[in-house]
């Protein structure tokens, strides 16, 4: 009588050991690891290429003259530790990513609760309405946010002064020019966290809210004892997300503002352009663009482990 | 005797001779040079004028049984410095490159040396003016050509009739298209009448505009007009001569005159002034015959009324500012003999002469030689518009950041020194003491090694 076959192996015949079984087993896995290495060959040879390569030649040149003939060690960031420029650029950068990131998730907050109370046939229009300023490529939107705050032809100030309004100087006054920069970041940023939010509310069991509702929680509380502690790991990473790539902002305030009036509207890149492309001093470049890396890295740590943890708890 | 049976002593004499050698070679035509050569050139905004140059390289390519590709890229969005900065990193990419004002200085020891060509071209086509000699030679090494296109400067352009009606100037009188009276324009058109007409010009709805911000346009004016007042913020011998009474009296200056302009300019980029001056309510800009171009075409009635004439005088002199364009050749070049041979081809006066009329004056040569071309004579409206744009008087076209040395000058100018100072003082209401406190220590860093 047969052996019954109970497994998706093959039944070893008579010619066949257990041991070739195991060797053939072992050999399939290998096989599937291999092609599986393959096939995410392309997307690590890019990683590689284009962020791994480049972090750690930013850091190489971080630490030159600026020649590029010397090894200064940490040199140049004590030089910028000295001037007054680099740390109002700082000040500047902190100042646009908090107020930057706060906003957009506020906004994305709710904006995203009021499309998840749209009856779902309309929902599906506001969700690609507002992702429009997302997948515009920022340099191209930004563009279209000069002509409205050009300084002598401004299409804002038209109509302002149009109903008996005052003209604003959006990208001449300190103050404007960095309200308009941080504006222009808030629009194009925004929907990243509805989306993100409004994932995270579909994702929410309706249960709990009706158990809620039965136990006479009111809106306020429903939001603050279940949306909000449902969707805090999805908070927690848009927010640092967020951070990262607001800090590394470059093309509002390139095509907005340059920088000025009077350098107050830098950013790290931006002023790390400045110094490395148009002053020719890359190594200075190279250090200030790498300024906020030990400080978003420890601060990514410290928000990815609370995440782990509470992903685990769940 | 060293290994090679040679002493030290004859190697250093063999050395020297050699490296004399280099320096006194003169430059070797090699006719039918052969190859490819690639050029990477600022793309020109006049219409045509790319073209011209285009057919000009490629007519000596087929002679020579060279192939020549020229690549124009625009300096919008600084497009042709991202570009040198990733050849230079690449050590790969065209033979020859445009570099702008500063920049030859910061790509110095990537240039391949060409003192044998500018000294061929110097005697056959006439000498360059200090500015080339002080921005295409940094430590005595000739590292560019200056490039028959694209250079230009920043000379007074304002309304007749305006001047005329409201400040009572007749700028046409002062500054006529033929010989003209020094004296009398020493005399007469110095900052103060400036002032006193830009102050007149803003009380009739039209004052005068210029950028002091962070792009070229701003610190090409402010450098020329610091120096008038005797403000250098470093001299050439590296020292931080920012805190002089030249420059108290230039931020003096400026505090009056940007009373009299429009509060906007702080964020006005290079476009600006000439939209502000083509929309006619401007009364005088500084800059290159571009403002006047696009008014020909989209407002005929205000560049009828456009004069181009020399910057006012100040206690130290009149100075013009510039923004020069130069051609260079990569040290990693890989057919240098082409491409050198093709630099001398473009620098030569029958091509030149054909660019200037291709780019309808706005290219300034940096060589007086050049000066008494057809194209600022016959240029109209109003006639003779251009002729006082190559500078027929008193005026020293300079750089901002002049004359500091090189590597220096590229940060006063990239950073936009003046321009913050400026605006520290007259839009932060900073104190002159500290906003010349704060110049003095960016200038310290700028000298970083």
């Amino acid at each position: 009588m047969a052996r019954k076959q109970v497994t998706g192996i093959p039944a070893a015949g008579p010619r066949v050991g257990r041991g070739v079984v195991a060797r053939r087993w072992t050999g399939l896995r290998r096989s599937r690891a291999t092609l599986a290495f393959l096939l995410c060959l392309p997307l690590v040879l890019l990683v590689v290429g284009l962020i791994v390569y480049p972090f750690f030649y930013a850091i190489y040149l971080s630490m030159l003259n600026k020649a590029e003939t010397a090894f200064v060690g940490l040199g140049n960031f004590a030089f910028l530790f000295e001037r007054s420029t680099f740390w109002m650029v700082v000040r500047q950068s902190i100042l646009f990513t908090l107020t930057a990131v706060f906003f957009k998730a506020l906004i994305g907050f709710v904006c995203a609760h009021l499309i998840h109370n749209v009856p779902p046939r309309g929902q599906r229009l506001w969700r690609g309405l507002s992702l429009v300023p997302w997948v515009i490529p920022p340099a191209l939107s930004t563009l279209g946010w000069w002509w409205l705050f050009d300084p002598t032809y401004s299409a804002v100030n038209w109509l302002l002064t149009s109903f008996g309004a005052a003209a604003v100087p959006w990208l001449s006054d300190v103050f404007w020019a960095r309200f308009s920069v941080i504006l222009v970041n808030i629009w194009y940023g925004a929907p990243f966290f509805l989306i993100m939010y409004l994932a995270a509310l579909k994702s929410i069991p309706e249960e709990l809210y009706d158990a809620a509702k039965v136990d006479g929680a009111s809106a306020w509380q429903r939001l603050v004892h279940i949306t909000l502690p449902m969707m805090r790991n999805i908070i927690a990473i848009t927010m640092l997300f967020s951070t990262i790539v607001t800090f590394a902002n470059f093309d509002i305030v390139r095509v907005l503002t340059q920088g000025g009036p009077r350098n107050t509207t830098h950013l790290f890149a931006t002023y790390a352009f400045k110094l490395g492309i148009q002053s020719g001093d890359i190594p200075l470049g190279a250090a200030v663009s790498l300024f906020m890396f030990p400080i978003l890295a420890l601060f990514a740590m410290f928000i990815l482990r609370d995440v782990r943890e509470r992903t685990k708890r769940l | 005797m060293t290994e090679f049976g040679q002493t030290r002593r004859r190697f250093l004499a063999t050395t020297a001779a050699t490296g004399a050698l280099a320096v006194a070679a003169p430059f070797v035509h090699t006719a039918r040079a052969g190859g490819r050569v690639t050029l990477g050139l600022w793309d020109h905004w006049v219409p045509g004028a790319n073209e011209v140059l285009r057919e000009i390289a490629l007519a000596w390519g087929e002679k020579n049984k060279v192939e020549v590709v020229i690549d124009f890229i625009t300096s919008i969005g600084e497009k042709d410095l991202l570009t040198a900065a990733a050849e230079a990193r690449a050590g790969v990419g065209h033979d020859i490159f445009v570099h702008r004002t500063w920049q030859v200085a910061v790509y110095e020891n990537q240039l391949e040396p060409l003192d044998d060509l500018v000294a061929e071209i110097e005697k056959n086509e006439g000498a360059y003016n200090d500015i080339a000699r002080y921005l295409a030679r940094p430590n005595g090494t000739w590292r560019a050509i200056v490039a028959p296109t694209g250079s230009h400067s920043y000379p007074m352009v304002s309304r007749l009739d305006l001047w005329k009606e409201h400040a009572g100037i007749d700028l046409l009188e002062l500054f006529p298209a033929g010989p003209r009276d020094q004296a009398r324009i020493d005399a007469e058109w110095t900052y103060d009448t400036f002032l006193e007409g830009a102050r007149k010009l803003h009380a009739a709805g039209f004052p005068f505009g210029n950028p002091i911000g962070q792009t070229s346009d701003s610190q090409d004016w402010l450098g020329s007009l610091f120096l008038s007042f005797g403000s250098q913020p470093m001299n050439a011998d590296g020292e931080i001569t920012i805190d002089s009474d030249g420059t108290r009296a230039a931020l003096e200056f400026m505090k009056e005159l940007t009373r009299y302009m429009p509060d906007d300019v702080y964020a006005w980029d290079d476009a600006a002034n000439n939209r502000w001056i083509i929309s006619g309510r401007g009364s005088a800009i500084q800059n290159p015959p571009s403002a006047w171009a696009v008014a020909k075409r989209d407002a005929p009635e205000v560049a009828a009324q456009l004069w181009h004439h020399d910057t006012p005088s100040g206690p130290a002199g009149r100075f013009r500012g510039s923004l020069p364009f130069f051609w260079g050749l990569w040290d990693f070049s890989t057919n240098k003999s082409a491409a050198k041979e093709l630099l001398y081809h473009l620098a030569s006066k029958e091509q030149v002469a054909k660019l200037l009329w291709a780019s309808q004056g706005y290219d300034l040569p940096l060589q007086p030689d050049y000066y008494d071309h057809e194209v600022w004579l016959k240029e109209s409206p109003p006639p003779g518009t251009l002729y006082n744009y190559p500078g027929r008087g008193s005026e020293q076209v300079v750089v901002t950041g002049f004359p500091a040395p090189p590597a220096v000058g590229a940060r006063i100018y990239n950073e936009g020194l003046l321009a913050v100072l400026v605006a520290r003082v007259t839009q932060g209401g900073e104190s002159v003491e500290d906003a010349i406190a704060w110049a003095a220590e960016e200038l310290e860093g700028y000298q970083r090694g």
